[in-house]
């Protein structure tokens, strides 16, 4: 899972050199195995949906925002994502500086249960926050009914399950690059007088800015876009419980096409905005790095 | 700089590296960069209290159902069924995904030609793009009437509401795994040993595979567990190319939403936590893969 995470690159320029390279032949081939394989694999299905949405014209592509239950799906998105990323920026913030700047045994231990959420099905995400909060089958029924509190089929479900799903992103974007960073700035700064604190603001976050930035947006990403643990917890009720992904499975079962793909457009509009922050992220980077 | 006081710990004078024996420089570094016991209790408090109690309820709630219940409910013949569709499937996917992946990777470090980037930057759509659009375009192509599928159909393959469809989900969401896996380790690979070999007279082909392709071997392995892993769990882009039906084209996530539906909630969770337990040894293994590559890349360098 870690591969969407930034990374450095040693682009050393692909040699030509004949004896340590294929015949030209061989290349070109090779090239274009790759080109139509990612073609009809990634480029196709990215197309679909433009196309797909567009088909009937720009007229109905807009009528779909005027549908209520499809405004109070990105509503309830947006509020999804406004309380998870927030609570993993700050749990990525202090797992990567427990993680980078310290030693102690157990590390990698810490690292693996920190991975851990991408190895679990979205499904079982979803179950495991059932089986303690739901109020028929849950852990804590009693308590949760007898003060009449909802978490499964309401916001706080989609939330918990929404935040188990995105858990380490941020914190896998910091570790490496924090790591890379080293520890003598910090050393510095502790050493002139300043606090804690304040060498975390005016040494390490200025430091991290941009690994940071793109593990929020990545978060985010991953967060608006989460289906499967998100239809476990939230019973899909329309208008109240139905995220932008689950209202874009039932636009599509009552053959709403349009609407469906007009909704997945905007998704798929954030997909490929994180592929450009990811590479700009990587070119900013790659440019401190060597100068 | 400030009118702070300095603080006690700053006599440490942590900046000597060499001088101090390794032991030693670590427990001054521990003790001078402060937030260690804040920032390890919330990253504790916070991974138990969200992954491993959650994630316990399911072995909790399992082991409270006696074997008998357990074997019955993890052995019916959905479920069965459901098991083969998902290994299996995921198995070629990921095979398929070890393959093309290895030639994009190469391709993407290896070769120069024009729009290389973009086509890099392409690799990780699947990572990015929400499952559930993945799910709904897969299948505006390769439907009957889609755009691939009017063209495949006629030639009988049905690329849609079968095993074909549920592969083909499996390899778009794969892929990015091989290739980001493969593409370090070979930009990192040393010329200089083919170089050798081709200067020894072995021809372009021999250098290929019996230098290169064994180095890549535990990337390549890598690459494969991580797609399969992933493979396994899916959910979101499968159901809607899959058609779902029952002991065909089911898979393992569906068969525990299916169960929820239902409200049989001791079968979702046994079934879960056979699943939970084929990702964590998937995990396992991924790791070692990973220590493994590692180690190899450093006795290179």
């Amino acid at each position: 899972m870690a591969a969407i995470l930034s990374r450095v690159r040693h682009d050393t320029y692909p040699k030509t050199d004949s004896a340590i390279t294929e015949p030209r032949l061989v290349r070109w081939l090779l090239i274009l195995v790759a080109v139509l394989f990612l073609g009809l694999f990634l480029f196709m299905p990215l197309l679909a949906v433009f196309v797909e949405a567009f088909k009937q014209g720009t007229k109905l592509y807009f009528a779909t925002f005027e549908d209520r239950y499809a405004v109070d799906a990105i509503i309830l998105t947006l509020k999804v994502a406004a309380i998870s990323v927030p609570m993993n920026l700050v749990f990525g913030l202090a797992a990567a500086w427990a993680i980078t700047k310290y030693s102690y045994r157990g590390k990698s231990l810490l690292v693996t249960v920190l991975d851990l959420p991408f190895a679990v099905s979205p499904v079982i995400a979803g179950l495991i926050f059932v089986l303690i909060f739901s109020t028929t089958h849950g852990w804590l029924a009693e308590p949760l009914k007898e003060h009449n509190i909802r978490i499964i089929f309401a916001l706080p479900g989609i939330a918990l399950a929404t935040v188990f799903i995105t858990l380490p992103f941020i914190a896998r974007e910091l570790v490496p690059v924090m790591q890379a960073q080293g520890k003598d700035e910090e050393f510095a700064a502790l050493t002139l007088g300043a606090g804690g604190w304040r060498t975390f603001f005016t040494v390490t976050l200025p430091n991290v800015k941009w690994g940071l930035f793109y593990g929020v947006i990545l978060c985010n990403a991953r967060a608006m876009g989460e289906f499967g643990a998100v239809a476990v917890v939230s019973g899909n009720i329309k208008g109240r419980t139905s995220t932008l992904p689950l209202y874009i499975e039932t636009l599509y079962n009552e053959y709403n096409g349009v609407a469906a793909f007009t909704l997945a457009s905007i998704l798929s509009l954030l997909a490929l905005l994180t592929l450009v922050l990811k590479n700009f992220v990587e070119w900013r980077v790659a440019k401190s790095r060597y100068n | 700089m400030t009118s702070n006081t300095p603080r006690e710990n700053t006599g440490d004078r942590p900046i000597s590296p060499t001088s101090v024996p390794k032991r030693r420089r670590e427990r001054i570094n521990r003790r001078v960069i402060p937030g260690f016991g804040l920032t390890m209790g919330f990253t504790l408090t916070y991974l138990t209290l969200l992954v491993l109690i959650p994630l316990s309820a399911v072995f909790i709630r399992t082991s409270g159902m006696g074997w008998e219940d357990f074997w019955k409910a993890i052995s019916s013949p959905q479920v069965v069924s459901a098991y083969k569709v998902t290994f299996g499937v995921s198995f070629y996917a990921a095979l398929t995904n070890a393959f093309f992946g290895f030639i994009v990777a190469w391709v993407l470090t290896r070769y120069q030609f024009p729009g290389r980037k973009l086509v890099d930057a392409l690799v990780d759509l699947p990572f990015a793009l929400p499952t559930a659009v993945a799910g709904i375009a897969l299948t505006a192509l390769y439907a009957p009437n889609g755009w691939l599928g009017q063209f495949l159909y006629p030639l009988g393959l049905q690329t849609a509401y079968s095993t074909t469809g549920i592969f083909i989900a499996l390899t778009f969401i794969g892929l990015p795994f091989v290739v980001r896996t493969l593409q370090p380790v070979i930009e990192v690979f040393d010329h200089e040993v083919e170089e050798a070999g081709a200067s020894l007279g072995a021809s372009r082909l021999r250098v290929f595979f019996t230098i290169i392709i064994p180095a890549l071997v535990p990337a390549m392995l890598t690459g494969f567990a991580l797609a399969f892993a992933r493979a396994i769990g899916e959910y979101g882009s499968v159901i809607f190319i899959s058609g779902n039906q029952p002991m065909k084209t089911e898979i393992v996530p569906l068969v525990i939403v299916k169960f929820l539906e239902n409200y049989n909630y001791p079968q979702a969770t046994a079934v879960a936590c056979v699943m939970l337990v084929a990702s964590f040894v998937l995990l396992l293994i991924v790791n070692i893969l990973q220590r493994w590559t590692e180690s190899i890349g450093q006795a290179r360098s």
